[in-house]
């Protein structure tokens, strides 16, 4: 590796490690944490987690990231898969435990809070998701690709009109920022996937 | 020859009682109604726990609850009534007994209670509020704070009897 890539491959790195430790940091010094009990804050914070998680995971699934092979890229996506699938779980199990009746009437899409509904359906899209991921290999190729890719999209969508919508212990800036990098990445990642210009191509054929 | 029994003075007068009738508002039907009360909101009876004491104060204090009971209809204002009301505050989550409590409007129907500072919870700064009594028609409110950083909410209720 030359000077100028390495200088390069080090800068993207710091950029992706800003962007996952800033709004965690942030949100886990927020002064509202003073007055939640741990249940809560793990909850408040698993949702943090996650949408870094949801950031990396475009990343990773083309292989973005300099020094990590596509190969071990991918291995890491299916990880991180298995992780967000957990934060979105803790998330919603530590406020059900915080105040069940909230969170029966948001998964009922019976909640006055708008921002729920966005929630709900960004967490069944992870859910079905990582689901056709599970069942990738029996699954005809255009089903997994399509399927994959637009429940994805609709997570991400979700994630953003959610975070962006709640008041909380998020620092507004970098909740901004990140929403729109999860977009951003996502898009980026879908107009990388080669298999789409190549099923452009054949289909033109 | 046989006269109509409708002349054109009589049919003057009554086409202009016709006209003139619904003019002075004496046939409006909201009339009746009035002064409509308040429905319950969505989510308002969520960690609801039946019978929270009168107090003179919730916990420190240092947040003003404020409002008016008045009756559906013609609108007059309803003293002694107990208006219960609980949050997530400085002071614990909206589950916590100690964040739950109730009092009695005075003559003029304004009720007001001390409680600790609202803070932001579920996504949103809101309070909870309840009339429960019996009397009337139970109704459960869960309005929102404009801003996290306010001091006070006020919050009006119209009753309508059971």
């Amino acid at each position: 590796m030359n000077q100028p890539s390495r200088v390069k491959s080090a800068l993207i790195w710091c950029a992706v490690v800003l962007a996952v430790l800033a709004p965690i940091s942030l949100a886990a010094t927020s002064p509202l944490l003073q007055w939640r009990e741990p249940t809560y804050i793990a909850a408040g914070l698993a949702g943090v987690l996650g949408m870094t998680i949801m950031f990396m995971q475009p990343l990773l699934a083309i292989g973005a990231l300099p020094g990590l092979s596509l190969q071990r890229s991918r291995y890491l996506h299916r990880y991180g898969g298995i992780a967000l699938v957990l934060a979105v779980t803790v998330h919603v199990v530590g406020l059900w435990i915080t105040s069940p009746p909230d969170v029966i009437d948001v998964l009922l899409f019976r909640s006055p809070t708008p921002f729920a509904i966005w929630g709900v359906l960004a967490m069944w899209a992870v859910f079905g998701a990582a689901l056709l991921a599970i069942l990738r290999f029996r699954l005809p190729l255009r089903v997994w690709r399509l399927g994959h890719t637009a429940l994805v999209t609709l997570a991400v969508i979700g994630t953003g009109v959610h975070a962006l919508q709640i008041i909380g212990t998020m620092e507004q800036v970098t909740k901004v920022t990140l929403s729109l990098l999860i977009g951003c990445t996502l898009f980026a990642a879908i107009l990388r996937r080669k298999v789409w210009a190549m099923g452009v191509r054949s289909r033109r054929n | 020859m046989k006269t109509s029994p409708m002349t054109r003075r009589t049919a003057l007068v009554l086409g202009g009682a016709a006209i003139l009738t619904p003019a002075t508002g004496l046939m409006h039907p909201a009339q009746a109604a009035g002064l409509a009360p308040t429905p319950t909101m969505r989510g308002g009876a969520n960690n609801y726990r039946p019978d929270a004491p009168i107090v003179d104060r919730i916990g420190g204090g240092g947040f003003w609850m404020t409002g008016t009971v008045r009756r559906a209809g013609d609108g007059a204002p309803l003293p002694g009534q107990r208006i219960q009301m609980w949050a997530h505050t400085t002071e614990g989550h909206e589950r916590d007994p100690h964040s739950h409590g109730a009092t009695l409007t005075d003559a003029n129907g304004v009720f007001r209670l001390e409680m600790p500072q609202i803070v932001p919870a579920f996504g949103q700064a809101h309070g909870h509020l309840a009339y429960d009594s019996g009397a009337f028609k139970t109704v459960f409110l869960r309005p929102l704070m404009a801003r996290p950083s306010d001091t006070t909410l006020n919050v009006d209720f119209v009753l309508e009897p059971a």
